[in-house]
């Protein structure tokens, strides 16, 4: 299926190749770097391209596009789906998925991709086995085998991926047994011109930090699980009991992993937490524009929105902005047109405000649209939906874990038209 | 560091190497490998072949960590290949991992030399370590050394008949090296294809399929005696292996099923007809349309089987099993994988790319699908510019009456957008709306005439263009369209957008007779600088106008035919010189000037804007081909459905051969883990016992059946059925009728189709005895079989694997009564993704699983609340906007859970501003509740702007009870006094619960908690799905499934104290019924009653 992969930087440097069949020669990438001059930025490279005798599937991940050579039909989505695992991995394994982190690890990147496909097909991918194979890279252990000279390849075999359970590691063993849930919800949202809000829902996922000895069996229930609308599930858990009895039951992997993702009925109305109040302005036949921002909180259950950040990406003509602000700082960035207005805690009692003067290239038209706004927040402690998680039981084995639920409400991506 | 490095390459030896790693151990390798420039590249090799020659091991792991960098990098090593193929039996893990990695890279081009390294691979093969063997025969077989292809093929027979799964996964993915290696082994592998397909281990099932892929996918006939199990295992395979499976089925499918589209229309119409009909009608319509068609069993469980996968975290996954419902369900089913791809919109760029396009395609032929979920596809100014050109195609493709004006605002805000390649892609959108809905053409026109205004110029250009398009759909009245745009002409630049002012000009010049010659006049005397689409329209133009106004424009045109005779392109004057032949008369020219006129001004048929995936249908949703809009090299075509579908008994399995191996199963023996434990292992392991009897019972009766009715190759459902024993009472006519429900009843997902389709079940139960209730039928034809029979014997075993089969391995479940096995059944129908249209099913497995799995669970968790069937849209005048004074407000009940808390009915309060002036500060002021009463006002809403109204929503605690909630609706000006009474049978929250349950909850609530009355029942509402219909629109009751006909249960909780509200409707001979309800909350009870009563009474 996948026949090869590049790594290639921003700069056009292909900087790894692997192939698992033969090898296909570097010049194929030729035809990638034609559409990428083609496409505008980097966000438009088609992500499907059709060469004379290969096809090029690509990602684009934190400054660097994996590309794949194909050379027989197979799903796309298979394949971006892949590689966007190998790029999880990378960021599993050095805490970035950056390109001198990869450069620095040639050899376990090659030894992951060594595993992680066979003749093309996906053999190992759960995080779990891998590390099982091939020890995560740390300070220490790189000390320790160079005086040992022992290596990072894992002396025992992974019988992990021989089970039935092929997400979690064998032997697994604390001292301190904790599982902790992280509920996120994010509320996606387009607010218009006047206030009212054209389209919102929530997204929400559990991520989950576990590390429990043993083979210990979770069950985690709702106080309101048909507020679920649709989920998505990590392979561990039982969809038979979700159905049934809306209880996500399950054996779970060792360590992060995402437990569900799920979105909220769009039955429900969302309660948007921030409102914004603009006076955008440019005035015809003159080169500078007004710009006034409030932002305030509505609806909020009490709960501090914090964390705030105004992203603006302002019209071409634009050439600087002379700005006040009563919180927080601000920067405009000339080259990319970008303000970003960075707030942090709102408070109702005094509204952070931004006003001031736009100033345009004398002589550009008037722009025609007034830019959105794209607003970021945080609000602890507080999942919108409401969703709350009612108990986690645990099965199978005999400690007591530590058990611990956090709520945290996002902006997903929230935009207010002007 | 580099500097360093490169100075201990020159010094070489090992001395270097090993201070060197003490200063930098784990970076130093790559560095300079990444410095390999070319003249110090063979002193290095020389370096690293000595410490690959040392006896130490670091060394020689130093020496391969630099090598495999290298490799990386894309530069050669080849010439180091002896040093490093003598490490190939190294004791050091690493090392000899890395030797593998170097071997892959280089032994094609060094053959000679690898041969070197296969001994060790061949003995490896031998270890009794499984992970050993599998690695070994990995190598070996990504070694692409044509001479050892026999040791390859020998490798791979050997592994297939290995104990390790694990080893014949390797085995799986070797067959597919070795054919790319050698076609010419294709029929030995075929073999060994044919043997792992057999495998029933999940490990394997994915990577064999992949193989059957690439090898020989037209062998379809290798899969037929696997299908049923392949759908089974399907469920706990490896993601990526469920997506090669998937598309494989789905070939399959097409080749061997009959379409289930076909009837579809003709089975709803009839459906239709026969709600309004009575029931004897019904039936015989029954028998009418049961003989068009039937789904095949096996047809069913693919597609039942993989709906749990819409679940799955890959994306990959959810759009296989999204095409397999595109391809194969029937036309009503397919809509359940639209909300799981929109979930993946939220997804990566890349990810939404393909998705969008795909659905896309779907949603130029289904526009019903995507429809609820049209607000998922609007634009965000931030979106990359293909994934929003790919959002408003889809937008394009669902505008339909309803909701063209939300769109068309929508749309507003496009055209604005500072991404012009999207503005304009916006305007072409707009126009493709004004074409196919012809209500808002005019709203269209004049929006885009407004854009002619607009400063840019790509987004006038774009709207000439479709202007010009839309008013060849109409041209009757637009004469001072054309005008205005003939005045553009001045300003704007764009060829085409001039050529389409032109052309237009030209081909409506009747209707703008003065205008026409002075555009021409200008255009004469700008001709030498226009481009050339713009020339090819004036000469148009000119030659339209000479023969419908010569007087005026002879000279004009003469004039410009001349330039054009001198143009420096030859297309323009090859133009000119045609057109100069046509129109003048001379004595040349021959009988075609006559005709010039018709010629030049005939009626043009108008464009069709149509979408640009207009065609993309003819490929397989989600392949490759289908993204690129061309045919990928090895894609397969999907064949249309067969005519008649091929010998469904072929699928049939004889004996399923008894499983060898025990792998090495972590927690296997733990309890809690009926998903994963069950299909590889579970099966395995009690073959003995259950699993057996139903296969050997199964083929024994094959046998003798295949015997006496040979040849019998009738209709589909019925030749199915006649396979089995025919011990059993039944007709063959019931068996095929029973089947028939069986589909239909899963093909829907809208409540009020469930209920009919439980009614007729009903029906059909009544008709063939008591047997039918057992009805096994789609999941294989054996047990639909066994199931029916009356032998008492066979039945317990049979149960076991009824039970066995919902994943529940638990010998208690022998006992079960036949009801509970259908209830079982009916599980797996239910509609994964859309809870809300289940009343009936996932009522029974709850309580199996907590029986099953000894956990003691609560009754509270058994009888679970359930969504609300049925939701009410009347709604309550709250207060009226005269007496508001302007202010008007609505409420009604949403029948969903409150979320500010379980005690709470949710209420949602729509207020509309009625005056001309903006209302401020709409709130909720003094409550004046009776005791324990609670409520959760709505956030203030600072301002209402007039004629707007905004819906919000409430939580009033009624302690259930039907006491008013007195407020004051407040404004910033004024209060008004408004309460709030809930009918009775919103204070109830629908539970789901079983039959049995609820019997045995009455037999407790019984004395002074049974209140009922005998009430004469309307003739109209005696029907189940009518009366079902009134009942739960009266109150918010969830319905019990019931075992008999006459008999209608619900059930429901209260929503403060959460006591059970039991209704039983039992209807009896001369339309009386007595109605039953059984309550704690007497007082509620009553007043249910008395509420339900004038429901069922009146028609």
């Amino acid at each position: 299926m996948i026949h090869s992969l590049f790594l290639i930087n921003c700069s056009g440097d292909i900087f790894l190749e692997k192939h698992w069949k033969s090898v296909v020669s570097q010049s194929v990438c030729d035809y990638f770097f034609e559409a990428q001059e083609k496409a505008a930025d980097v966000e438009n490279v088609p992500p499907v391209i059709s060469t004379p005798h290969h096809y090029l599937i690509s990602i684009y991940r934190e400054k660097i596009f994996f590309v794949s050579v194909i050379q027989t039909e197979v799903p796309p989505l298979f394949v971006i789906e892949f590689l966007h695992r190998v790029a999880d991995t990378f960021q599993d394994y050095f805490g970035e998925c950056s390109e001198t982190a990869i450069k620095d690890n040639m050899v376990i990147v090659y030894e992951l991709l060594e595993e992680m496909l066979d003749n093309g097909f996906p053999l190992a991918t759960e995080s779990n086995i891998l590390k099982e194979l091939i020890k995560p890279p740390t300070i220490l252990r790189s000390v320790v085998n160079s005086i040992t000279g022992s290596s990072n390849m894992g002396e025992t075999l992974p019988t992990g991926q021989l089970s039935n359970i092929p997400w979690r590691r064998a032997v697994v063993k604390y001292t301190n047994n904790e599982a902790y849930f992280d509920v996120i919800e994010e509320i996606d949202a387009i607010i218009d011109k006047s206030g009212s809000t054209v389209f919102a829902e929530i997204q929400g996922v559990i991520d989950s930090c576990i590390k429990l000895s043993g083979m210990p069996d979770l069950s985690l229930s709702f106080m309101n699980p048909r507020l679920l609308d649709d989920v998505s599930f990590h392979p561990c858990i039982r969809f038979k009991r979700w159905e049934s009895e809306r209880v996500l039951s399950f054996i779970p992997p060792d360590g992060n992993f995402r437990l569900i993702s799920y979105r909220v009925s769009s039955q429900n109305l969302v309660a948007i937490p921030v409102y914004v109040k603009h006076i955008i302005s440019f005035k015809e036949n003159s080169s500078s524009g007004r710009f006034d921002v409030t932002i305030g909180p509505k609806q909020n259950m009490g709960k501090t929105v914090e964390g705030v950040i105004v992203t603006v990406h302002m019209p071409k003509a634009v050439l600087n902005m002379n700005l006040t602000s009563t919180q927080g700082s601000y920067t405009f960035d000339p080259v990319l047109k970008v303000l970003t207005w960075d707030i942090g805690k709102i408070t109702p009692q005094k509204l952070p405000n931004l006003k001031g003067i736009v100033n345009l290239q004398s002589g550009a038209p008037k722009p025609e649209e007034n830019p959105s706004l794209n607003v970021q927040f945080k609000i602890q402690q507080l999942a919108i939906s409401g969703l709350k998680v009612n108990r986690l039981d645990m099965f199978g084995e005999k400690y007591k874990p530590f058990k611990g639920v956090k709520y945290i409400t996002k902006a997903g991506k929230f935009q207010v038209r002007t | 560091m580099s500097a360093s490095g490169l100075g201990y390459n020159e010094q070489g030896g090992e001395a270097a190497t090993e201070q060197g790693q003490e200063a930098t151990p784990t970076t130093a390798p790559s560095v300079p490998a990444a410095f390999g420039l070319f003249s110090s590249d063979t002193k290095k090799n020389e370096d690293l072949k000595q410490m690959l020659e040392s006896n130490k091991d670091s060394a020689k792991l130093d020496a391969m960590k630099r090598i495999v960098g290298m490799i990386a990098k894309g530069k050669n090593a080849s010439e180091l290949f002896p040093a490093v193929v003598k490490n190939v039996a190294s004791k050091n893990i690493e090392i000899k991992k890395l030797v593998y990695v170097y071997l892959m890279r280089y032994a094609e081009e060094q053959q000679d030399l690898a041969l070197l390294s296969i001994s060790t691979f061949q003995r490896a093969l031998k270890d009794p370590n499984q992970l050993i063997r599998a690695s070994a025969l990995r190598v070996l077989s990504s070694i692409r050394v044509p001479i050892i292809v026999p040791i390859m093929m020998l490798a791979i027979k050997e592994a297939s008949a290995d104990l390790s799964p694990y080893v014949r996964k390797n085995a799986a993915h070797a067959i597919q090296k070795l054919y790319s290696l050698d076609p010419e082994q294709k029929e030995m592998l075929i073999e060994v294809i044919e043997k792992l397909l057999k495998d029933k281990s999940t490990l394997v099932a994915g990577s064999v399929v992949m193989a059957f892929e690439e090898v020989c996918p037209d062998r379809i006939d290798l899969i037929h005696k696997n299908y049923r199990k392949l759908c089974n295992l399907l469920v706990d395979v490896e993601e990526w292996g469920q997506v090669v499976i998937i598309h494989m089925l789905t070939r399959y499918a097409r080749t061997q099923f009959v379409s289930p589209w076909k009837e579809d229309g003709v089975l709803e119409e009839e459906n239709e007809k026969d709600f309004y009909e009575s029931d004897e009608e019904q039936k015989e319509k029954d028998q009418k349309v049961k003989k068009p068609y039937a789904m095949d069993p096996d047809h069913r469980l693919l597609i039942r089987n993989t709906k749990p996968l819409l679940q799955s975290r890959n994306a990959a996954v959810v759009m296989a099993v999204a095409q397999l419902y595109w391809h194969l369900a029937p036309k009503s089913e397919a809509g359940i994988v639209s909300k799981s791809l929109v979930r993946l919109l939220r997804s990566n760029r890349e990810v939404q790319y393909i998705v969008l396009q795909n659905i896309a395609t779907m949603s130029i032929q289904r526009k019903g699908m995507f429809e609820p979920y049209l607000k998922s596809f609007y634009v965000r100014s931030t979106d990359p510019t293909m994934i929003k050109t790919s959002k408003l195609e889809i937008l394009t493709n669902l505008a339909n009456e309803a909701n063209i004006s939300t769109l068309l605002r929508e749309f507003q805000t496009y055209v604005k957008s500072q991404d012009k390649q999207f503005a304009a892609a916006t305007i072409q959108a707009i126009g493709r709306c004004a074409t196919n809905i012809s209500e808002v053409t005019d709203t269209c026109l004049n929006g885009l005439v407004c854009l002619l205004s607009n400063r840019d110029e790509i987004v006038v250009a774009e709207s000439v263009v479709v202007i010009k398009k839309l008013l060849q759909t109409q041209p009757a009245h637009h004469g001072e369209i054309i005008k205005h745009m003939a005045k553009l002409l001045d300003t704007i630049t764009v060829p085409v957008a001039r050529a389409s002012i032109l052309w237009l000009i030209g081909e409506y010049c009747e209707r703008v007779p003065k205008i026409a010659p002075d555009v021409l006049r200008k255009m004469a005397k700008s001709f030498t600088n226009e481009d050339d689409l713009v020339k090819l329209q004036i000469l148009n133009l000119g030659a339209k106008l000479y023969l419908t106004n010569s007087k005026q424009t002879k000279l004009l045109t003469q004039y410009i035919l001349n330039l054009g005779k001198y143009d420096q392109s030859y297309d323009i004057r090859d133009r000119t010189r045609f057109i100069r032949q046509l129109i003048v008369p001379n004595e040349k020219s021959g009988a075609l000037s006559k005709y010039a006129k018709k010629i030049f001004l005939a009626q043009k048929p108008a464009p069709l804007l149509e979408s640009p995936f207009k065609d993309r249908d003819r490929f397989q949703l989600g392949t490759l081909s289908h993204t690129l809009n061309t045919k990928a090299t090895g894609y397969l075509e999907l064949s249309n459905w067969p005519e008649v579908a091929p010998d469904p008994s072929v699928r049939n399995v004889e004996v399923i051969e008894l499983g060898k191996e025990w792998s090495v199963a972590l927690g296997k023996a733990k309890k809690e883990k009926p998903t994963e434990k069950f299909y590889s292992d579970a099966e395995e392991e009690e073959s003995a016992s259950t699993t057996d009897t139903e296969s050997e019972s199964t083929s024994e009766s094959e046998k003798e059946e295949n015997g006496k009715e040979e040849g019998s190759s009738m209709e589909n459902s019925e030749s199915s059925s006649e396979e089995l024993s025919d011990s059993e009472s039944e007709s063959k006519e019931g068996t095929a009728k029973k089947k028939f429900k069986t589909i239909e009843e899963s093909d829907s997902d809208d409540p009020e189709k469930k209920t009919k389709m439980i009614s007729k079940k009903k029906e059909s139960s009544g008709s063939s005895g008591s047997e039918s209730s057992s009805t096994e039928e789609s999941s294989s034809d054996s047990e639909s079989e066994s199931d029916s029979e009356s032998d008492v014997e066979s039945r317990k075993p049979k149960n076991a694997i009824a039970s066995k089969r919902k994943e529940m391995s638990v010998p208690e479940r022998k006992a079960s009564t036949k009801q509970d096995v259908s209830l079982l059944d009916l599980d797996d129908f239910n509609p994964v993704s859309t809870p809300v249209a289940v009343p009936t099913p996932a009522i029974l497995s709850p309580s199996l699983v907590a029986d099953l799995e000894g956990l003691s669970l609560s009754r509270s968790s058994v009888i679970d609340v359930s969504s609300p069937i049925f939701v009410p849209m009347k709604t309550h005048e709250l207060l009226h906007r005269m007496s508001g004074k302007g202010l008007a407000a609505h409420y009604h009940f949403s029948r969903q859970p409150c979320i500010y808390g379980n005690q709470m009915v949710s209420v949602q309060v729509t207020l509309t501003n009625t005056t001309d002036q903006k209302l401020e500060n709409i709130h909720v002021g003094e409550r004046k509740l009776p005791a324990g009463m609670k409520m959760h006002v709505f956030n203030p809403i600072e301002f209402l702007e007039p004629e707007e109204s905004i819906t919000v929503s409430m939580g009033i605690d009624f302690c259930d009870s039907t006491q008013t909630a007195s407020f004051q609706l407040c404004t910033k000006e004024d209060n008004f006094n408004v309460n709030i009474q809930p009918p009775i049978g919103e204070l109830l929250l629908p539970v789901t619960m079983s039959e049995k349950d609820f019997k045995t909850e009455q037999g407790m609530l019984t004395g002074m908690n049974e209140t009922s009355a005998t009430i004469t029942v309307a003739p109209q509402n005696s029907t189940r799905l009518v009366l079902l219909e009134k009942v739960v629109k009266a109150a918010n009751l969830g319905v019990v499934p019931s075992g008999q006909d006459n008999i209608h249960r619900f059930a429901a909780k209260t929503v403060h104290s959460g006591s059970l509200m039991l209704v039983t409707v039992e209807l009896k001979e001369g339309s009386t019924a007595q109605l039953i309800i059984n309550t704690e909350k007497t007082v509620i009870g009553s007043i249910l009653l008395r509420e339900l009563k004038p429901v069922l009474s009146q028609g």
